[in-house]
């Protein structure tokens, strides 16, 4: 099992043969196209992060102290981008989530779509994952 | 300046004029197509900007030294060529404000306070939130009625239906001139006519067409006229509320403070005259200053030209987006200019945007401030590529191969 940081590090060297936007944009549409959507049943308001400009569904839980997530956005650059993240923070226990400096975004250039001006509600879903590990912090405690 | 003098309208020679095209992003040479957004500036804005704050920064209508008055002059200076621009009768009807919103807001709280319950607001089905919120508010607090004059599946207001909306409750029409989602060119002089013919006002919401087309308030019979200067070649922070006179001069001030005041006792205060009077505070003097400026540039050309050359540029897009196979444009009036809305079926806006700009063109997507827009073409949002007088029809080629290779890649 990789640590968390050993996944940044793995997605980090998967951006490094990428000179051109264009080509690292292709990679993450085919993420998103890839992303094993949420189930439908589960796309409901209450996991609904509602950005300006796209909607993001997220669900998260605890199974054997273990994060889970699944998602889904309208948008398939976002649901690359929550492709990523997932891939990161998936399996992680709630402390290293809640803990979790997912600086990688930044090191492959897509920190715009975390600044608090993207309305795409990727911000708000990293917010969400990590409220979600805080709670369940909480409960074991 | 009178017509003759006009220079000729040459894009290469205009493009100049504007340092902040002339930059690359992500390795690309800018192509800017969000102009409904906010505009760039011309060289003459910029260094009217640098030498304001580098030499005549002082406070206005209120210093005897030099520099006050200096500023003064070029603040009273800006408000006479703004009101020449527009055809104003007084510069008194010129209202310095923060932007279109401001003096929407302006309008709703000091005219509205002049109305009553059951009064009635008209505005249409495609109006910017600046141009809703401002009346619902209004309508909330002294219980009116809002009214909505639907569009059709071109995005053309329905004038059967205003006129049937329209009666004599109606105190006041609140209409966009130009659709900043769709491009469709509102009949206001038309409108105007039928608002005053049930004794109700009008307000223009010109934050769209001001940039794009010669503007005459008497000839339209606009009661009321708002733009931001930030769209229009100027700074952020400034724009203008143009009122007539008899109309301004019944209302009450909006805010208090210094500068709208004549006198004051801590029993009574008598307020100062038009324009001041609906100006309170220090205001936006470097921004109403290179206003001023902007407007000067816009005088020396040629605006009949200008708006038939952002029509051909808008139209050559349009109709070469329309060849794409599951493209659909939004907005398709008759009359209609420099905006070209569009939706790809199965694509996200948000995708086109976002690949849009890696290529280094700016576009906006989302709703464009027009949310009750979205709902009535059941979409998310658009693509929105609004042009300028400075765009080229080679941005536009380059655009369009951008719009095809980025559907291609979301497809
Ligand atoms: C039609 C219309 N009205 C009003 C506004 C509001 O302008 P501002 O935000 O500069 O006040 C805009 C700006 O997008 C607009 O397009």
């Amino acid at each position: 099992m990789m640590t968390l940081e050993e996944k940044q590090q793995e997605i980090i060297g998967e951006f490094q043969i990428f000179d051109d936007w264009m080509d690292k944009y292709e990679y993450i549409i085919d993420l998103g196209k890839e992303l094993p959507l949420i189930d439908k049943d589960k796309k409901t308001d209450d996991r609904l992060i509602r950005g300006c400009q796209s909607n993001v569904w997220l669900d998260a839980t605890v199974e054997n102290g273990k994060m889970k997530f699944t998602s889904d956005a309208d948008a398939i650059i976002t649901k690359g981008i929550i492709g990523l993240l997932i891939r990161v923070l998936n399996n992680e226990t709630p402390e290293s989530v809640a803990k979790a400096d997912l600086h990688f975004i930044k090191t492959i250039g897509l920190q715009e779509h975390l600044s608090p001006t993207r309305a795409n509600g990727l911000l708000s879903m990293v917010q969400k994952m990590k409220m979600t590990a805080l709670l369940n912090l909480d409960n074991n405690a | 300046m009178t017509e003759g003098t006009k220079k000729p309208f040459i894009v290469r020679e205009i493009r100049q004029q504007f340092p902040a095209l002339r930059q690359l992003i992500y390795d690309k040479n800018l192509i800017y197509f969000d102009n409904g957004a906010t505009s760039q500036k011309p060289q003459v804005v910029l260094d009217a900007i640098n030498m304001y704050y580098s030499k005549d920064n002082a406070n206005i209508h209120r210093g005897v030294h030099f520099m006050s008055q200096q500023a003064t002059t070029e603040y009273e200076k800006a408000r006479v060529t703004i009101q020449n621009y527009i055809h104003a009768k007084k510069s008194e009807e010129i209202i310095f404000t923060k932007g279109a919103t401001d003096g929407i807001n302006l309008v709703a709280f000091s005219f509205g306070e002049l109305l009553s319950a059951g009064d009635e607001i008209l505005i249409t089905a495609m109006e910017h939130h600046s141009n809703i919120v401002p009346w619902q508010m209004l309508c909330q607090r002294k219980n009116l009625t809002l009214r909505v004059a639907p569009i059709n599946k071109k995005g053309e207001l329905i004038i059967e239906e205003f006129d049937k909306l329209l009666n004599s409750k109606t105190k006041l029409v609140a209409v966009t001139h130009i659709s900043n989602t769709l491009g469709t060119i509102n009949p206001v002089k038309e409108l105007a006519v039928k608002a005053h013919a049930v004794g109700a006002k009008i307000l223009v919401d010109g934050a769209q067409s001001i940039q794009h087309m010669s503007i005459d308030v008497v000839d339209m019979d606009c009661d009321f006229f708002v733009f931001s200067g930030h769209k229009v070649f100027g700074p952020t922070g400034i724009g203008v509320l143009y009122g007539k006179e008899a109309l301004l001069d019944k209302m009450p001030p909006y805010q208090g403070g210094g500068d709208m005041i004549s006198r004051v006792t801590f029993e009574h205060t008598t307020y100062n005259e038009l324009p001041f009077k609906f100006e309170a505070g220090t205001p936006h003097i470097a921004g109403g200053i290179c206003l001023g400026k902007a407007f000067e540039f816009l005088s020396e050309l040629d605006m009949d030209a200008v708006q038939k050359y952002e029509k051909e540029l808008a139209e050559y897009a349009q109709d070469m987006l329309d060849t794409f196979e599951g493209l659909a444009i939004i907005g398709e009036a008759k009359k209609k200019t420099s905006v070209v809305s569009f939706v790809v079926e199965n694509i996200h806006p948000f995708d086109i945007g976002t690949l849009l700009d890696k290529q280094g063109i700016a576009v906006r997507t989302g709703h464009h401030c027009t949310q009750p827009l979205m709902d009535f073409f059941q979409i998310p949002g658009t693509v929105r590529a609004s042009f300028a007088f400075y765009n080229t029809r080679e941005e536009v080629d380059i655009f369009i191969a951008a719009v095809e290779k980025s559907i291609n890649m979301l497809k």
